[in-house]
């Protein structure tokens, strides 16, 4: 018989639904295998009891003959960005070490709602500013995935949400949530084999998720394939009036809305993404992405998006200010941690507190922020980031005259091995190049494991859609997962 | 783009961020080295173009003006490193 922790979301959801299983059995193995998994270091704080209440409830429920909810029985993991009450929420940095939310965040509570149980709350890199999990202050997340070359370099999960990915790769949970400011749901995904989505800006609220850039955070689910990710979307996402940017929209039906045929559509290949130096891999792989489109129906276009190389720069005046900005509030008064040297006075409590509590990164960008929004910069730095912002999303929208979705590689490489990038902030940077101007732009996207590297890495392909288009995004999502016929999996070791 | 040390201090002051003098060295060429890559903004054409305000457009709402909220001081200061009498507690500000 298969192992419970090799299923999905969907397969579990019907299994327990059809009484092949009990969601408490679902439970149990997911729980044992988080606890065995301590080496990879993906979860922060493991919480049984929570799977365990949630997975009792379904089971509960199913005996007593009423209907199933969407996520019955499905025991997830949180990235530690959401605030989950009760439970310590620190997004893995020392500033909130400590702090337990008298609260939980809307995405958290809408897939409670849902029926879902949670595994425990997942590492990442600190306020979700990284590429690689090593801006955590709780130890790097180690990737299950090892090249197969014979040598044991611990390898990057990705980031920011390397924890959920490194979590889902290894059998850990089906699903999990993250979130993506400027890559950090689909170039972690890409570097371990798994799926997921960002949706449109707005689609899930962001009550109660720790801000970093507020104009480009949006929560999505991360899991193995494209139908676990729509089931996720369709209850993380919805209408809050706690958050001004949320859409009110209705949630469609994504999951029942899937389908592989891309007939009538026609996808756009942006030039500007054939980066220098990219390697002849990942320029293989999306030429296989892009006969796998026309196979499944879809009109091939070459666009232009001319913007492109000014997107990172841009996102990196725009989302440190923003950070700077939001990360003001943690100033030792309210919660976290305070830093009160003998004989200081309250500036000077602020400034120590804030020094022994951020990490490096952090502080790299929350002062890159602050310059780039300090008196005489402003115009200069910031208006022209927001100017440039706006040109690229007009790229976008010209390219939409010509083609409904595009296909981009998701990441310029494979996993790289940690500390192989950290000493150089801009080479990390890089690593978001093709993700981060759907995220100025607000679009939905989605990263699908797509095959390997010559190291017996995983790779991803990005579909990015217009505004609202989830499903012409899951779909095409759908038609590559089918061609591409991803099975493999890491090798436990841990 | 060189970013000195002076700078630095002023930047890490302005960010309320306590730092020391070697601390202000090492930050200062990795402050230089970003603000140098991002100043190819520079180059970009942006006349007659507006900053983007929304990334998406939306209006803000109204709602009507009520308490809807509220009553929970207790588990506001639950997470305060030092709350006294139903108040943040901080360092004397007033001599």
């Amino acid at each position: 018989m298969t192992e419970l922790t090799d299923l999905g979301v969907a397969a579990i959801r019907d299994g327990v639904q059809d009484g092949a299983f009990s969601a408490r059995e679902v439970a149990e193995a997911f729980v044992a295998k988080v606890s065995a998994a301590k080496q990879l270091n993906a979860f922060l704080v493991e919480t049984p009891d929570h799977a365990f209440a949630a997975a009792d409830a379904a089971d509960k429920a199913r005996a007593a003959g009423e209907a199933a909810k969407p996520l019955a029985g499905v025991p997830i993991g949180m990235k530690d960005l959401f605030c989950t009450k009760g439970v310590p929420s620190t997004a893995a940095s020392h500033i909130l070490e400590g702090f337990t939310p008298p609260y939980e965040s809307t995405v958290s509570q809408k897939l409670w709602d849902a029926g879902a149980g949670m595994l425990g709350k997942l590492n990442m890199d600190q306020f979700a500013m990284g590429s690689s999990n090593e801006t955590s202050a709780f130890g790097n997340v180690i990737s299950p995935w090892r090249r197969s070359d014979g040598g044991n370099a611990p390898l990057a999960p990705g980031g920011s949400s390397g924890g959920s990915s490194a979590a889902i790769a290894a059998r850990l949970c089906p699903a999990a949530t993250g979130t993506d400011t400027g890559g950090s749901i689909r170039q972690p995904a890409a570097f371990t084999g798994i799926a997921g989505i960002k949706p449109t800006y707005g689609r899930c609220s962001r009550f109660g998720i720790v801000a970093f850039a507020s104009s480009l955070d949006q929560a999505g689910p991360m899991a193995r394939d494209v139908r676990d990710c729509a089931i996720m979307l369709e209850a993380m996402a919805g209408f809050d009036a706690r958050d001004a940017t949320s859409l009110e929209l209705d949630v469609p039906r994504w999951e029942a809305g899937l389908s592989s045929d891309l007939k009538g559509k026609r996808i756009g290949i942006p030039k500007e993404y054939r980066v220098e130096n990219m390697p002849s891999e990942i320029d293989a792989l999306w030429q296989r992405g892009i006969d796998w489109a026309r196979d499944a129906g879809a009109e091939i276009v070459e666009v232009s998006l001319p913007h492109t190389k000014y997107a990172l720069p841009a996102y990196y005046i725009i989302a440190p200010a923003e950070a700077s900005s939001n990360l003001a509030r943690y100033d030792g008064v309210r919660y976290g941690l305070r830093d009160l040297p003998d004989g200081a006075n309250l500036q000077d409590m602020y400034a120590a507190t804030r020094a022994a509590g951020f990490g490096d990164e952090v502080k790299r960008r929350i002062m890159i922020g602050t310059y780039v929004l300090s008196a005489g910069y402003y115009d200069a730095y910031f208006t022209q980031a927001s100017k440039v912002r706006t040109l690229i999303a007009r790229d976008f929208d010209a390219a939409w005259e010509s083609c409904d979705l595009l296909l981009t590689p998701t990441a310029p490489s494979a996993a790289f091995a940690l500390g192989e990038k950290s000493a150089d902030p801009i080479a990390m940077y890089l690593n978001d190049v093709f993700t981060v101007p759907s995220s100025l732009a607000g679009l939905p996207a989605m990263s699908v494991p797509a095959g390997l590297d010559g190291h017996g890495l995983p790779l991803g392909l990005q579909v990015i859609g217009k505004a609202l288009d989830e499903q012409g995004v899951l779909n095409a999502g759908l038609a590559l997962e089918q061609r591409a016929g991803f099975a493999a999996r890491p090798e436990a070791w841990w | 783009m060189s970013v000195d040390t002076a700078t630095v201090k002023r930047i890490a002051s302005l960010a309320r961020i306590a730092i020391t003098e070697e601390e202000a060295g090492r930050l200062a060429p990795e402050l230089g080295n970003i603000l140098g890559w991002i100043e190819q903004l520079g180059e970009v054409d942006t006349r007659d173009v507006a900053p983007m305000t929304a990334v998406i457009p939306n209006h803000l709402r109204l709602r009507d003006d009520v308490v809807t909220d509220g009553g929970v001081r207790d588990a506001v200061l639950s997470n305060a490193p030092q709350a006294e009498h139903g108040f943040f507690a901080v360092p004397k500000v007033i001599e």
